[in-house]
């Protein structure tokens, strides 16, 4: 196991209540959950590896598949979905052919659905890679998707 | 002669970095130093008017101030040439001083959010920050905070209204010598972004906040549970937190008393029940977010066993201005039990959306029409969303109702946290229930079986009804799952998860009943209900509802009229959108 993975498992050994906290460091480090970084959270907090994946699959932050090189996250807030977030999911799923929760098979985008992002006045809006686009229409979002990859 | 310039104030909240806040101060920089003028360009949080974000303040040294909205990087040019090179204000870019949106509130937790730099302790202490604290912990005993708080009147603005002072008696009342204080920032209900802009935007307020929580209750520890999508909020919490305990106003032996109170801030992981104060505790223990039964409560056992007093971020914001300005002043604000102010987050179908603090006891209609300018667009007000997923919506004939956690919950809709989303003729109100409802739906932590399985059913005949196969009994199923639902779920989320339906179904049965006899969704938002359709004398044949079209449905020759293949049409309503002289109609029910 790398080093500085090793080092964050030390690092949270002794805390109280550390599993989320090392869920979380682990994930950014990889950018997602393995099986063989679970259970070596779990060896460290003293849990069975069955606890930690219950306690990850329970939490929507984590994901057990490597993610593509961008990140779509298209808002599912009430203001986005009544300003048309439907709409957005239809041009995503048009345009790339994945559904939220997918990755293209090239790899080059994970589209995630969200509950709020919280720009409900700039309604309906999509985070791509920590940039927020808002007042979208299908039609805009397919153009900033093309844009993403050049 | 105008007065000099003192400094230029960008608003850099998360909506105004997300409308381009940054791109304007980074060219407001470049061009002062271009010109070689020595002002400084100090950030701020959310000034709450959204709907003209990007924001910038010009502030004189005479005190005056000059609010400019709607920045990009050609008026930013504007105005360093005419405004601080010229000295000229550029009335046509301004945010008037009496304008409504503005002048109609009532800032009180909100008061320094878009006036001081968050990342600033000396900003808040020059405006009486930790004055509050430091009152507490020197001339005051636990016990008169507490007092002070319940004579305040203050109600918890999480959503229940449960009186804090109250709550934080029965935490100072249980023994034991290990005690914690948690701030619940687990802000998880669509459409709301209030606590959010608070802990962005006045950071060291919260803490005062708990601070003087802790006190009173006797906790000597504290978590600040912060949704993980906040990351900007974390940022400035953790800077708060150490800047207040290098001033020894958080940390060991605070101002020099016996009372100390260390915090720490945690992340959650993304699940809406961990805003239910149990599971919420169970996700800070690491484990997975369920809730649990109901005595023993928190204040007896929480946090690891031991008593835990638990508040949201706006009754923590509150805490210090009550003590500032004392419990009576505070309770003269507002209603009989409702008193001082709520903040919402105003969004939807509404012309100035953003985030406002208003007196409680204001009606509705003056929120939506005074303060957010009424319906976006020229469409008729259609209903009002209060409370999220838990909430309800308000139709047109109920506008009057007063704001108080009485009169909200008299409408079958709730105060809530302050989610408040305005809608009008376009939304289809059985698509609004069936949206929540999916949304509890997958957030139901699967503890309860009439929350992890009702849910499910009722989702079930909202989906049937919206694609146009359902049946009149469904609207009698709904009613009993709803009322089943509601007594069987151990917590708040399953007992306020039928809210959005039984709300409609109450105010707008109607759209019910349509939706079911005639396949007709008259907000023209259900897809399997409607159908586009060429005018064939408004089509120019242009091309363009072809070109975007994903499934090849709209065709044509060009400049001859086109036509959409209702077989290959799947409703995404691009065409629509692309079509530049209104020659796609949008149809609904069954003569259509």
């Amino acid at each position: 196991m790398e080093k500085r993975f090793e080092q964050l498992l030390d690092e949270w050994r002794d805390t109280k209540g550390n599993v989320i906290p090392l869920l979380q460091k682990s994930q950014e480090l990889h950018g997602f959950l393995s099986r063989e970084h679970m259970s070596a959270i779990a060896e460290v907090v003293g849990k069975s590896p069955a606890e930690i994946y219950g306690v990850a699959t329970f939490y929507a932050q984590f994901r057990f598949q490597p993610p593509g090189r961008h990140n779509v996250k298209v808002c599912h807030g009430t203001a986005c979905h009544v300003n048309g977030a439907e709409s957005l999911d239809l041009a995503v799923k048009t345009e790339l052919g994945v559904e939220p929760g997918e990755t293209t098979e090239d790899g080059e985008f994970t589209v995630d659905r969200v509950a709020c992002l919280g720009c409900c006045s700039l309604a309906p809006v999509v985070m791509i890679d920590n940039e927020v686009h808002g007042r979208l229409s299908g039609d805009k979002l397919k153009k900033t998707l093309r844009k993403v990859v050049g | 002669m105008m007065a000099r310039v003192q400094e230029v104030v960008v608003g850099l909240g998360s909506c105004g970095i997300a409308a381009g806040a940054l791109v304007v101060r980074q060219a407001l920089s470049a061009l002062l130093a271009e010109h070689n003028l020595d002002i400084p360009v100090a950030a701020t949080g959310c000034i709450g008017a959204c709907h003209r974000e990007p924001l910038v303040e010009v502030r004189q040294v005479d005190g005056t101030s000059y609010l400019y909205a709607d920045m990009d990087e050609e008026r930013t040019r504007r105005l360093v040439d005419e405004h601080l090179r010229g000295g000229t204000v550029i009335e046509e870019f301004l945010v008037p001083p009496d304008y409504d949106y503005l002048a109609r509130q009532r800032k009180l937790v909100l008061a320094n959010c878009g006036v001081i730099d968050p990342e600033s302790i000396e900003d808040y202490l020059a405006r009486d920050g930790y004055a509050a604290l430091r009152r507490a912990v020197t001339a005051m005993s636990p016990e008169e905070v507490v007092e002070e708080i319940k004579s305040s009147g203050l109600r918890g603005r999480g959503g229940a209204g449960f009186p804090t002072g109250l709550k934080w008696s029965f935490a100072r009342a249980s023994g034991g010598d290990k005690k914690y204080m948690v701030c619940n920032a687990d802000e998880g209900d669509p459409g709301a972004f209030m606590d959010r802009s608070l802990l962005e935007g006045d950071p060291h307020a919260v803490l005062e906040g708990m601070a003087i929580g802790a006190y009173a209750t006797g906790a000597d520890e504290g978590y600040l549970y912060v949704r993980a999508e906040y990351p900007l909020a974390i940022k400035r919490l953790l800077l708060a937190i150490a800047e207040a305990e290098e001033r020894n106003l958080l940390g060991e032996r605070i101002l020099g008393s016996g009372f100390s109170f260390r915090v720490h801030v945690k992340e959650g992981a993304g699940a809406f029940v961990c805003g239910e104060e149990t599971a919420l505790m169970a996700s800070i223990e690491g484990k997975r977010g369920m809730p649990s039964i109901r005595p023993p409560f928190p204040a007896e056992r929480g946090l690891w066993g031991a008593p835990t007093n638990i508040n949201n971020v706006e009754t923590l914001g509150n805490i210090p201005v009550i003590l500032r300005m004392g419990a009576s002043e505070y309770a003269r604000i507002g209603t009989e039990k409702s008193k001082g102010t709520k903040v919402f987050a105003l969004a939807g179908k509404i012309r100035n959306g953003g985030m406002i603090e208003v007196p409680m006891g204001i009606t509705l209609r003056e929120i939506i029409y005074d303060i957010g300018g009424g319906i976006h667009g020229d469409r008729a007000f259609k209903a009002v969303q209060l409370g999220g997923p838990s909430g309800g919506c308000i139709p047109a004939s109920l506008l009057d109702v007063q704001v108080d956690y009485d009169s909200l919950t008299a409408t079958g809709a709730i105060m809530g946290s302050g989610g408040m989303v305005v809608m009008d003729e376009a939304t289809c109100m059985v698509d609004v229930a069936r949206y929540f409802l999916s949304f509890t739906q997958s957030e139901s932590c699967g503890k309860c079986t009439f929350c992890r399985m009702g849910t499910k059913r009722m989702l079930e005949i909202l989906e049937r009804i919206t694609a146009g196969r359902g049946r009149m009994e469904d609207l009698d199923r709904l009613q009993e799952l709803a009322a089943k639902v509601r007594i069987s779920s151990l917590c708040g989320l399953g007992q306020t998860a039928p809210n959005p339906v039984l709300t409609t179904l109450k105010y707008f049965r109607e759209e019910y009943v349509e939706h079911i006899q005639e396949h007709r969704c008259r907000a023209l938002q259900c897809r399997a209900l409607i159908r586009f359709r060429v005018i064939a004398e408004a089509c120019t044949g242009c091309g363009a509802c072809a070109r975007v079209c994903p499934t090849q449905a709209a065709r044509g020759e060009r400049k001859a009229v086109h036509e959409i293949d209702q077989g290959l049409c799947i409703q995404c309503g691009l065409c629509h959108e692309a079509c530049r002289f209104e020659a796609i109609a949008v149809t609904t029910g069954d003569s259509a």
